[in-house]
């Protein structure tokens, strides 16, 4: 197996990542790219908390996650990437070359944001980044949890909250 | 009477804790020592910033969470650790919250919670 799942979502690792994808993908690894978190023990240690210790958890910067993600790649087990925002996933797509598809797993309501799907509230701003991760090639979806449908990335930026 | 008891925020994945407290209620009627808070719809920011504004509002300084790896223990533990006294206990079922409800310590709660899981297996077939 290999890093299968590039995830934009704003709880990072959370119940959803590790129990609801964690166990029944048989998920190994799990990559955290966020700069603040990688510059904070405590962060580190607040998610490193919250993960059985079978799964392996990395904190990268974009720039540490772009030069590992080859490494990455050839692991054998199966992996998950995360970011908390659209931006820093966008920013790992410049820098890495080869993501070709991305998972919005959930971004939630904040002040300027409408709803799209239950799970993914978006500024006008959030989604025109979106459009140009998949006009860069990436395929973007959005799917929070594993038995879900992959909603596609026009279906999403049309959705209303209620899907 | 409850006015004089500690009071607890309970926050978890969906409905949980608006489902236990129920079910602490119908239980045990004390449903009032609680105070629901749900992550849906909240990114962890938001999440931090209801259990922040449930436990000043309520004065709780206990807060029982679902699931040691979720967005609700991540944000009470966020919120603990600028706020001295506060305690987080995850991992939380009924009857954690039965025995806190009905006059327990905190750790004989939790105990309780422990204890109360059991596995029941029906005759093997001959």
């Amino acid at each position: 197996m290999t890093l299968e799942t590039f995830r934009i979502d704003d709880r990072l690792i959370h119940g959803q990542v590790v129990v609801g994808w964690g166990q029944p993908c048989g998920i190994g690894f799990l990559v955290l790219v966020d700069d603040a978190v990688a510059a904070s023990e405590w962060e580190q240690e607040l998610y490193r908390m919250g993960v059985p210790p079978e799964m392996d958890l990395y904190f990268d910067t974009v720039e540490q996650a772009a030069r590992r993600i080859t490494e990455y790649r050839d692991d054998r087990r199966t992996g998950m990437l995360l970011t908390g925002d659209i931006a820093t996933m966008a920013r790992l797509v410049e820098h890495a070359p080869g993501i070709g598809a991305v998972t919005v797993g959930g971004i939630h309501h904040k002040v300027g944001r409408a709803p799209r799907l239950r799970y993914v509230f978006l500024t006008p701003a959030e989604g025109e980044q979106l459009r140009a991760l998949a006009a860069r090639g990436v395929t973007v979806t959005a799917q929070d949890v594993p038995n879900a449908s992959p909603v596609t990335l026009d279906a999403l930026l049309a959705g209303d909250g209620s899907g | 009477m409850t006015s004089e008891r500690r009071r607890a925020v309970v926050a978890g994945h969906g409905s949980f804790a608006e489902g236990t407290i129920s079910a602490v209620a119908q239980i045990a009627g004390l449903a009032d020592l609680f105070v629901p808070v749900t992550n849906t719809g909240l990114s962890l920011e938001g999440l931090e910033d209801t259990i922040r504004a449930r436990l000043r509002e309520s004065g709780a300084r206990i807060v029982f969470t679902d699931l040691p790896a979720g967005s609700c223990t991540l944000a009470a533990r966020r919120i603990a650790r600028t706020d001295p006294g506060l305690i987080v206990i995850t991992g939380v079922g009924l009857p954690t919250l039965l025995a806190f409800a009905c006059g327990g310590d905190l750790s004989s709660a939790t105990e309780r919670g422990r204890e109360a899981i059991a596995q029941v297996e029906g005759p093997r077939d001959p």
